[in-house]
């Protein structure tokens, strides 16, 4: 036992050192003084998989905290599993986590989990992701109009795979069958890297990727974008039209936002806002926010709640709608 | 060959003073964070990162790739020696590795779960540098029913043949399951079994949990009860040639080693499985096919080789759905998924054409790393001896605390300390009345993926169950897999029958 005592030691001294160091450099500010848990509410692979890691990497590379983001997948029950480990987090002061669309729709959907989202702290809001319409390249689909068309000759057994249960994708697949009267089955899948897999491999006929997680296979041309769901063209696909071009006013967007752990205090809330803010400002975000078709600006504090606020009320209308609540 | 040029320049670079030293500091950290319960491979490589960012990108991910390869090494060294897995890839190490420790015979596991890495490892790095692209699109042919007919396939070999009691083996997995489906719901997130309302049960039961609760707790106990404390460990006699004449003996386990090699590979590039699956996958069927299935959880050497090469096996397998179809296969290479986002390459079918700069040498890397990860974990065998040199008064303390503790970093939640402690007392009865416990924490394992898969199946052929059988893949692998389930009831009244014909012969 000797080997993990002198480990046990050197790992109290170093603390003690630096937490020396730290109060002696800055007298008040908080710092976190142990890894912080970095809880993704989906699989690995999908958009929010990715761009955690890649945060996590330029804190990193930067040292901007002193005490590494340790990522970890909770991506059970869309979002459940996070949503309720973040609730239930013993020290709210190092649990932060990336969120989705789910963080306003699974909460409503199950009020048993005894989750307000309203309680979690407003850290930061990375960026707005945007939806465009995936089908693999060999079912010959090109245009919007013969997607419809195809998509209503096969009836049920057109199948649309995408992220969670009554979260984005869903909401987005329900849209269209209203919309359109198709009859699309949707299958729910743990995160967009999964789906988008799945697709390339023709175990589903369509999917509504973000562009970071369809990325690797269009570029293989694996599988083609047929419209987007944004306000504008996206200029990484300036041939692909919108669906309000098309004609249909309907524009969806789901927030890349990284919040606290309900209870987390002021100071650290105020750490990692001033923490996400230096990432968002990083040259090396900024380039992932253009290559991978991110819109939206930073928001933080009482502007992200009053975000939150207006995106719940709008989702608890978009679910009632559709029946699921 | 373009390939084997590729390759080559990769070993060279890897051969480069800087990456060589990084390697072996990798390795070594890797196998000490793995040798510790509850500090797992993804904390090891995410407190590490730091060190990559001061070298150029290639020689990063080499440096990743040492400490995952290390903690590969290192998690059999806590499952053997204290009987507590040190990553969730290592339970089914301590199936046997244990036992061995319990009967002094922890060298011989300890240098066999090293060798029997190493070839898995070596294994896994030929077919990578063979057949990556076609197996890529093998993983791609992998949707729903074909996962779901896999895992079918992992709990028939648990429950098929072997020496075990098939009721209570059948009882242990469906306890197993029913954990596995405590908390949220996997797909819609409705609450479920949440026993008593309480706070504990909201979440779900973390399977790190389950295994130091039912192996570091529950184990301990039977062994104290069992043995009246007059345990003899080990005489841990530390020499080279003991390692020598263990690695003779550890030869003996081929059958283990062969099997885990490549299907811990297999498992290890479908996207949903990863390490830990694999490993126990390959138990199973170790143990099924085995000529004494009544040795393996009693100390069989094949039982440690067949995990340990397939969770080496499958490390090195997980990096291909990882590089080629954006999906980390486990949590310490969705870590590498982050460095390499930086570095703005693009994980997708194109990887391997477009960067081969990055992808050649990192294969080269796994070469040499496993190679050096072989030679120090031997070299630090004797050092693990050493601490089950203690009198078991002493150690078996530790290694209460060091099972609480663990379990405890895991989560960071106190209710998971008090589950862990119900666990072991529980896996104690459950050993008192000779119900076997591993196929209940294969259960936890492999149950969230089943009933994701099971559910997707039939929510794309909206209920029917045909849909399982459509494919070409699945509906083979289901049909052995019901074979083998049902194989014992045919057996037994195969078994009824004969007496009777015999009777009327005569």
């Amino acid at each position: 036992m000797q080997l993990n005592r002198r480990n046990m030691l050197a790992l109290t001294g170093a603390t003690a050192l630096t937490s020396v160091g730290g109060g002696l450099a800055r007298a008040a500010a908080w710092e976190p003084n142990k890894p912080v848990e970095f809880i993704i509410m989906a699989g690995k692979g999908g958009g929010a998989d990715k761009m955690a890691r890649l945060m996590q990497s330029i804190v990193e590379s930067k040292g901007m905290s002193p005490r590494p983001l340790v990522p970890q997948n909770k991506p059970g029950g869309t979002g459940a599993e996070a949503l309720v480990h973040m609730n239930t987090v013993g020290d709210p002061d190092h649990a932060i986590m990336v969120t989705l669309n789910s963080f306003f729709t699974t909460p409503l959907r199950q009020p048993d989990l005894g989750v307000d989202i309203m309680g979690f702290a407003p850290v930061a809001r990375m960026a707005e992701d945007t939806f465009l319409l995936w089908v693999h390249k060999d079912e010959g689909i090109t245009t919007f109009e013969q997607y419809l068309e195809v998509a209503k000759s096969r009836g049920a057994d057109w199948i649309m795979g995408g992220t969670g249960k009554a979260s984005e994708d869903n909401i987005v697949t329900d849209f269209l069958n209203g919309e359109f009267g198709l009859d699309m089955t949707y299958v729910p899948y743990k995160g967009g890297g999964a789906v988008a897999k799945d697709l390339a491999g023709r175990q589903i006929t369509s999917s509504v990727n973000n562009p970071s997680e369809a990325l690797g296979f269009y570029e293989s041309g694996d599988v083609i974008p047929i419209v987007a769901f944004t306000d504008e063209r996206l200029p990484m696909f300036p041939d692909v039209p919108t669906l309000k071009e098309k004609g249909t006013d309907f524009v969806y967007y789901m927030q890349r936002a990284v919040v606290g752990a309900p209870g987390m205090s002021d100071d650290a809330l105020a750490f990692y806002t001033d923490l996400f803010k230096q990432v968002f400002d990083s040259k090396e975000w900024q380039d992932y926010r253009s290559a991978k078709s991110l819109l939206g600006d930073f928001m933080a504090g009482d502007d992200l709640r009053a975000y939150w606020q207006a995106q719940r009320d709008r989702h608890e209308s978009i679910l009632k709608a559709a029946g699921q609540i | 060959m373009e390939v084997l040029t590729l390759l080559w320049d990769g070993i060279l670079t890897a051969f480069e003073p800087q990456n060589l030293l990084l390697m072996f500091i990798g390795v070594t950290a890797g196998l000490f964070i793995g040798a510790m319960p509850g500090l797992g491979s993804v904390n090891g490589v995410a407190i590490l990162l730091p060190a990559t960012f001061l070298v150029p990108p290639t020689s990063a991910l080499i440096f990743l790739a040492a400490i995952y390869y290390g903690a590969m090494y290192g998690g059999a060294i806590s499952s053997v020696t204290l009987g507590i897995p040190g990553a969730s890839t290592a339970v089914a190490t301590t199936f046997d590795g244990r036992p061995l420790a319990l009967k002094g015979r922890a060298d011989r596991a300890l240098v066999t779960a090293a060798l029997a890495s190493f070839i898995g490892g070596t294994v896994a790095n030929l077919l990578f540098t063979g057949f990556a692209p076609p197996l890529a699109s093998v993983a791609l042919r992998f949707g729903p029913p074909e996962t779901f007919a896999l895992m079918l396939l992992a709990f028939s070999t648990f429950v098929g043949l072997g020496g075990d009691d098939v009721p209570k083996t059948i009882f242990s997995v469906a306890f197993g399951l029913l954990l596995a489906t405590v908390g949220a719901d996997p797909v819609e997130g409705t609450p479920r079994l949440m026993f008593f309302g309480l706070e504990a049960f909201r979440a779900n039961i973390n399977f790190l949990v389950l295994a130091i609760g039912v192996y570091g707790i529950g184990e301990m106990l039977w062994t104290i009860n069992s043995t009246r404390n007059k345990v003899t460990m080990t005489e841990a006699k530390i020499s080279a040639k003991g390692i020598v004449d263990s690695a003779k003996e550890a030869s003996g386990a081929w059958r283990g080693t062969a099997i885990g090699s490549f299907l811990g590979f297999f498992v290890g590039i479908l996207p949903a499985a990863g390490a830990t699956p694999g490993s126990l996958m390959a138990y199973g069927i170790t143990k099924m096919t085995s000529k004494k299935p009544e040795e393996f959880g009693k100390g069989s050497l094949d039982g440690v080789a067949a995990p340990e090469a397939a969770n080496n096996s499958a490390s090195t397998g997980s990096m291909l759905p990882m590089l080629t179809l954006g999906i980390p296969g486990s949590p310490t290479t969705a870590i590498l998924l982050g460095g390499m986002v930086l570095w703005q390459l693009e994980p997708g079918p194109r990887m391997f054409s477009d960067r081969a700069d990055i992808v050649w040498p990192l294969i080269g890397s796994f070469y040499v790393s496993n190679l050096i990860a072989v030679v120090v974990n031997l070299a630090f065998i004797p050092l693990f001896l050493w601490m089950l040199r203690m009198p078991f008064t002493i150690l078996a303390p530790i290694i209460f605390v060091l099972s609480i503790v663990g379990g405890y970093a895991a989560t960071e939640k106190i209710y998971d300390v008090w589950l862990i402690v119900i666990f072991g007392v529980l896996a104690f009865f459950m050993r008192k009345l000779d119900y076997p416990v591993a196929p209940m924490v294969l259960a936890i394992v492999l149950g969230p993926i089943t009933e994701e898969t099971f559910r997707q199946t039939l929510t794309r052929s909206r209920g029917d169950f045909g849909a399982f059988f459509e494919s070409a893949i699945a509906a083979p692998i289901i049909i052995i897999a019901l074979l083998l389930i049902f194989m014992p009831l045919i057996k037994s009244i195969w078994r009824k029958l004969r007496p009777r014909k015999a009777r009327e012969g005569t």
